[in-house]
């Protein structure tokens, strides 16, 4: 065998890979179910606090800035194991993927808050105080005027940082999630073969190169024009 | 007067340590067309701004229409929409259409159906001669445009005074007469207006009183000629003085 | 409750062990982000060479690192290699892995920042007898990182927290030591105490970037 021949076979063992796919299949729908969770709850919960921060209530201010930086100061990692390994002491005990799940939507919450306030804030007071002249009320003026042109701004940033954060997923095997990673890895001291974890490198990049790569096209379509 | 349809009464405003508006009595007859004039800095925007409320007055007292707009229980989102307000900025809605900033208020507001809304939309931006612009955004049109749309947001809620904050200051100087003439348009159908500006000119010939602002105070008021010609106030004159000389 | 997760007693006695990983994971960080900073410095410079033939494979490269998640890289490299009779050890595999996935980040935003110096200065410089080079380095470089100072530091703080998948191979640092002397004395307070320590650590950088992003958002009206 050639040194390129031994080389595929370890690698990319056709055999292995076979029996390994419906396990990284099955790895990749606990990541997709992950991911959307955590997409929808945390950009819900980011844009709620940034909304109760319009209202500029002196202590919930304090309260949700607090929060915010909390949660963009620790890594993911700490966060999930504080939930998964510290809780239980506390007689609650979280799965995996639920603690994986909260503590990424939890991140993008802290992060995704930030965008949307400072989107917020780039408005012009003008545009408040126009609306405000025509009788609209402080919640329609935020929902009918500033939001538009506030989220607008923020899409670029804000897909950036949903990628990254939802690429945390992987952190769930650590926590013995059965996602992409946690499979591929399992597979690979079962099968004493690489290949399961090539197939699920290239899992990954099934799932996020596209989200990327539109991401990319919207930065250009979005950015600096107004 | 008879019974004012804006009565503002010894109104102050403080921001922080800065007394801006020192005790100011202002009362606006129904189709009266009134001119405030004053250096900058003498508290005549603030004094506007605290009419429809975008300002809070830190005493005094203010009836618009019959409304106390400083009763806590009154609705004042309802109110203002009695009042409309035209800015010096525009502040046009840039990610809608001239027709879309125009109805907002109409449908969320007065509560308007979307047709209905339309149509007054469409009647108010042909009153400023701009029912050919309806589906442009405010990019797509000139200052001058922007400024009879935003004015067209206002007439659009039939509002009982208008008010106007250096409408023309932000515009290039051939763009100033498309809005003057929109203003005196709505000057002959009636409204009642109170305008801070610098146009004399307009003041001269379409005001029917001019209020001369100082420091925090109104310092003296009458008919633009009265002004104009004979002030009796040394800073009126002072005023008066410098800007004719530009 | 305080007994149980911010035990005095349980923190005396790792104190030890969570203070090594505190001073690894502040090694580990003063060498991946050099590390990263410089590769993403030559990706960036690479990416100035206006030639497609040059660009198109260094966005394909970038968006690569974006799309795989880092955890992924570092197994892929900490339990793959050693199939291909590579045995790189934990540390050298974070340094590697962090080289490539943090390097394509800096060099996205070193890229921007190249991006956003107007052409006429390089003219300017070009037109004084400046080298391609020497414009480079003494014009655009230093008003590029100036506008992107921002990202770069937000990027610098995601760096400094990704180090805690070192954990996951065994090196040393902070998040390992305290999963450690969390199993020695049977209690989570060492866990809570590294993420207080994270958060004492990195609190005034997010604070410092909060204010810089507001400002940079406000700025594009």
């Amino acid at each position: 065998m050639s040194t390129w021949d031994r080389f595929v076979d370890t690698f990319f063992n056709g055999k292995v890979m076979l029996k390994y796919l419906p396990d990284i299949l099955s790895g990749m729908v606990v990541t997709i179910e992950l991911a959307v969770l955590i997409v929808l709850s945390g950009l819900a919960a980011g844009l709620a606090l940034a909304l109760v921060r319009s209202l500029a209530i002196r202590p919930l201010n304090w309260l949700i800035i607090f929060i915010v930086d909390l949660f963009r100061s620790l890594p993911p990692l700490v966060i999930i194991v504080l939930m998964y390994f510290g809780l239980p002491y506390a007689e609650i005990s979280p799965s995996g993927f639920v603690s994986t799940w909260l503590s990424l939507a939890f991140v993008l919450m802290a992060f995704s808050e930030e965008i949307f306030w400072a989107g917020i804030t780039s408005v012009h007071k003008g545009q408040w105080e126009a609306s405000r002249s025509t009788g609209l009320s402080f919640g329609q003026t935020l929902i009918n005027v500033v939001l538009p042109q506030a989220l607008r701004l923020t899409i670029p940033p804000l897909t950036n940082r949903t990628i990254a954060i939802t690429k945390g997923t992987a952190l769930g095997t650590v926590v013995a999630v059965t996602e992409i990673l946690g499979e591929a890895s399992s597979a690979v001291s079962n099968s004493y073969n690489p290949s399961p974890l090539m197939m699920g490198a290239a899992a990954y990049l099934v799932l996020f190169l596209p989200v990327v790569v539109l991401a990319r096209r919207l930065e250009t379509k979005f950015a600096w024009k107004r | 007067m008879t019974k004012p349809i804006v009565d503002a009464r010894a109104i102050h405003k403080h921001f922080g340590a800065l007394h801006v508006l020192k005790g100011v009595d202002l009362r606006v007859a129904e189709r009266e067309l009134v001119f405030v004039i004053g250096p900058s800095g003498s508290g005549k925007s603030t004094l506007l701004r605290c009419l429809n409320r975008l300002e809070e007055p830190s005493s005094g007292s203010i009836v618009v229409d019959g409304i106390d707009m400083l009763d806590p229980r009154t609705d004042i989102n309802h109110a203002r929409q009695r009042i409309g307000m035209v800015f010096q900025s525009f502040n046009l809605y840039p990610h809608m259409t001239a027709l879309g900033n125009v109805t907002l208020a109409l449908r969320k507001v007065a509560g308007k159906s979307r047709a209905e809304a339309d149509r007054l939309g469409h009647a108010a931006l042909e009153r400023v001669g701009l029912a050919d612009r309806a589906e442009h955004t405010p990019g797509q049109l000139s200052g001058g445009q922007q400024q009879r749309v935003a004015i067209a947001r206002s007439i659009a809620l039939e509002p009982r005074v208008m008010l106007f904050d250096e409408p023309t200051s932000a515009l290039d100087p051939e763009l100033v007469g498309s809005v003057l003439e929109v203003m005196r348009s709505l000057r002959e159908s009636g409204m009642t207006m109170i305008v801070v500006s610098h146009e004399m000119g307009f003041a001269r010939n379409a005001a029917d009183r001019v209020v001369f602002m100082d420091d925090g105070l109104i310092v003296e008021q009458g008919p633009p000629a009265a002004i104009f010609e004979t002030p009796t106030h040394e800073r009126t004159r002072a005023f008066i003085g410098q800007i004719q000389r530009h | 409750m305080i007994q149980t997760f911010f035990n005095i007693e349980i923190i005396a006695a790792a104190w030890p062990i969570v203070l090594s990983g505190l001073l690894n994971t502040i090694l580990l960080s003063l060498i991946v982000v050099p590390l990263g900073l410089f590769g993403g410095l030559i990706l960036a410079l690479l990416a100035s060479v206006k030639n497609p033939l040059v660009r198109w494979p260094l966005m394909a490269w970038v968006d690569f690192f974006r799309a795989f998640p880092p955890l992924v890289l570092l197994i892929l490299l900490f339990a793959g290699l050693p199939f291909a009779g590579l045995e790189l050890g934990g540390f050298a595999c974070v340094a590697i892995a962090f080289f490539l996935n943090t390097g394509a980040y800096y060099g996205e935003i070193f890229r921007a920042g190249i991006d956003s110096v107007p052409a006429g200065q390089v003219e300017a410089g070009r037109s004084t007898g400046l080298s391609r080079l020497q414009a480079m380095g003494y014009i655009v470089l230093p008003q590029a990182v100036r506008n992107v100072l921002p990202d770069l530091l937000s990027n610098t703080l995601e760096v400094v927290k990704l180090t805690s998948l070192g954990s996951v191979v065994a090196v040393p640092e902070l998040l390992y030591q305290a999963r450690q002397a969390q199993s020695l004395t049977y209690n989570p307070t060492p866990i809570v105490v590294a993420a207080i320590i994270y958060f004492l650590m990195l609190w005034p950088l997010v604070r410092l970037l909060s204010r810089l992003e507001n400002r940079a958002l406000a700025g594009r009206r």
